[in-house]
């Protein structure tokens, strides 16, 4: 059962990944992006990490996804076909990358080990109290430096914003 | 063991059926009126409203970059917001140190709010 | 094998229950706002259809399931009709995590719980899914290509995501008392009687939480995405018949729903205030205070102007922000002196 949903999830998911590069309709790309994302949050719940799951749609889907919708909104950009002249290049090297990763995945012997010897991620129930115990006991440190990393992304988004956008506010006054 | 992940699965199986049902409620609903409602187009009928008047240019014209940054910041805000999540539940169970932390984190985001603040990114007119 | 069959009919039947309750409810809800309205107004609201109007709501979804859906001829047919849906479902499975009761019912052996699930995640869940609903809207205003949707489109949407911001933030002080995310156990943490429901030492919290939960459903004094004085009907002025009838739905659970959420959070859940009451069956104390809610909504749409659009985003980026923050430092800060 758990096999059947982890092919189903991992196939919606290359499929729709694919769609998100090949549609020509960058609103239909968008779409087909947070189709993935659910899929992805669907593959984190098989893996007893359900915390995840939820941050994956509340961060990707809820709040980045909405941004481009916004920057899409914001730039009205129409079907782009610049992208997909380049559609015999991007296969090649594709494929290269593919087979690149079939031959480490096969050296690693990653294959050949025993599904049943992994241990699960997480004891069922509590989940999130495990990260959050990890996070604020063992991995104090890390966290205030991604907490300086969020105050930097929100300082350089402001700092750009104001030059490029607010800019141009005025001047189109 | 077996038992507990069994049940976990069967929770999330059982949203997954929910989320299926009220998909498919919505489409054979939608599919059903479909059939049923009368299809009278006229030209008049199917051109955008705009209060009676003749539609002048095209809807989707760029908007007010306001928006934009209110999006921006909405993404780091949030990412800050389920930070703070897992750290409310097992707050008493971490002591002193847990709560510390907790204090500083929130101090630099309120220094970062108090920045977009005065940078004027909350600014809206 | 058949027990598994089992499980899977009593999953259906739940879901099949919560759903047709929740749409029962989202029916009877439009009904009451007029009555209420008009009553307020001094007048009867409807009385037409059936005894004092009764039948209204039935008759208003009839009309609109055989009214013609008119797809506008520039519209982008395809996000046209997946908008209404994308708002609707997101709607109506947040329901999947509520505990409506305490007690399971036990019928033909099978044991029906009072919800379809119970999360460790519960309130992340209804997080997540509420703000997907901000898609539907803002896809449905954009695939309209009339000026009206594409503006109230964009401004739910930003209002969605600035309320759901303080909303969150307020939910942290619950859950430091709680110390889960499960909504079950939230509702159990409260246990015995009224003082201990989490409204009283979680009072800003409370305040914080209903006003953004206004917000976030898009209703007055919070509805600029649809203000009717100034944007003919927001987002869906080209929607019509059951499209048109979708985004009502969706409205209208968004509204059963956070009250559902409040009444967890705040108000006890299922808890019954005082001991001495507690033989009235906790699904009925549970439905009370959510038609309490309910009411509030109705009037404080019946009382209050609405708001400007730049003092409504003022007002949630520069007063409950700061407010939710200065509530999760001074509850923690307290809750770790008082357990030492």
């Amino acid at each position: 059962m758990t096999l059947v949903l982890f092919f189903y999830f991992a196939a919606v998911i290359v499929a729709t990944a694919i769609l998100v590069v090949a549609l020509h309709k960058p609103i239909y790309s968008a779409l087909s992006l947070l189709v993935m994302f659910f899929h992805v949050a669907g593959l984190f719940v098989l893996l007893d990490a359900e915390f995840i799951a939820a941050v994956q749609i509340i961060v990707y889907a809820g709040a980045i996804l909405v941004l481009y919708l916004f920057v899409l909104m914001l730039l009205n950009v129409r079907a782009d076909e610049g992208y997909h002249q380049q559609f015999r290049i991007g296969l090649i090297v594709g494929l290269a990358v593919l087979v690149e990763a079939i031959f480490v995945l096969g050296q690693s012997g990653f294959a050949d080990r025993d599904p049943a010897a992994v241990p699960p991620a997480a004891p069922v129930p509590g989940n999130t109290e495990g990260i959050g115990r990890a996070l604020y006991t063992t991995y104090l440190f890390p966290f205030e430096v991604a907490s300086l990393i969020l105050l930097v992304a929100m300082i350089g988004a402001i700092i750009l914003a104001k030059k490029g956008i607010f800019g141009k506010e005025e001047r189109g006054r | 063991m077996v038992s507990q992940t069994a049940a976990y699965l069967s929770q999330y199986f059982s949203i997954f059926l929910f989320i299926v049902l009220a998909i498919g409620f919505g489409v054979v609903t939608l599919l059903i009126s479909n059939v049923v409602q009368p299809r009278l187009d006229t030209e008049e009928k199917l051109s955008p409203y705009e209060c009676g008047s003749e539609p002048i240019s095209d809807a989707r014209n760029p908007f007010p970059v306001r928006y934009y940054i209110i999006a921006m910041l909405f993404v780091i805000f949030d990412v800050e917001m389920i930070f703070i999540y897992p750290w409310a539940i097992v707050f008493d169970k971490i002591g002193f140190w847990g709560l510390f932390e907790m204090i500083v984190f929130i101090g630099l985001f309120i220094f970062g709010y108090l920045y977009a603040w005065k940078k004027g990114a909350l600014q809206w007119e | 094998m058949i027990q598994t069959a089992l499980n899977l009919i009593v999953v259906l039947v739940t879901i099949g229950v919560v759903m047709a309750v929740v749409l029962l409810h989202v029916a009877y809800l439009t009904y009451f706002e007029r009555k209420i309205l008009g009553w307020m107004q001094d007048r009867m609201g409807p009385m037409e259809v059936g005894y004092h109007g009764l039948l209204q709501p039935i008759a208003d979804g009839l009309k609109l399931f055989f009214k013609e859906d008119i797809v506008p001829a520039q519209a982008n047919k395809i996000i046209f009709t997946l908008a209404p849906i994308l708002v609707l479902v997101p709607a109506l499975i947040g329901f999947a995590v509520v505990p409506f009761g305490r007690d399971s019912i036990h019928l033909f052996g099978l044991t029906f719980r009072p919800y379809v699930t119970d999360l460790n995640i519960g309130i992340l869940y209804i997080l997540a899914f509420a703000s997907i609903g901000a898609y539907g809207v803002l896809l449905g205003g954009w695939a309209s290509n009339n000026k009206y949707s594409l503006l109230g489109g964009l401004r739910s949407a930003a209002q969605v995501i600035s309320y759901e911001l303080s909303l969150g933030l307020a939910i942290v002080g619950v859950l430091l008392m709680a110390g889960s995310l499960s909504l079950v156990k939230i509702t159990e943490a409260q246990n015995g009687g009224a003082l201990h429901w989490f409204i009283l030492p979680q009072f800003v919290a409370f305040v914080i939480y209903l006003i953004s939960a206004v917000a976030e459903t898009n209703r007055l004094p919070f509805d600029l995405p649809e203000a009717e004085s100034e944007l003919v009907a927001g987002f869906f002025t080209e929607y019509s018949g059951m499209r048109f009838a979708f985004f009502f739905l969706a409205e209208y659970a968004n509204m059963i729903l956070v009250s559902c959420i409040a009444t967890i959070l705040f108000l006890g859940g299922w808890h019954a205030p005082f001991e001495a009451l507690s033989f009235i069956p906790p699904i009925l104390w549970f439905a009370g205070k959510v038609y309490f809610f309910l009411f509030f909504y109705i009037w404080i749409r019946g009382t209050l102007p609405r708001l400007r659009y730049d003092q409504l985003m003022m007002f949630g980026w520069k007063v409950m922000i700061p407010l939710a923050l200065a509530n999760i430092l001074v509850t923690s800060v307290v809750l770790f002196f008082i357990r030492g």
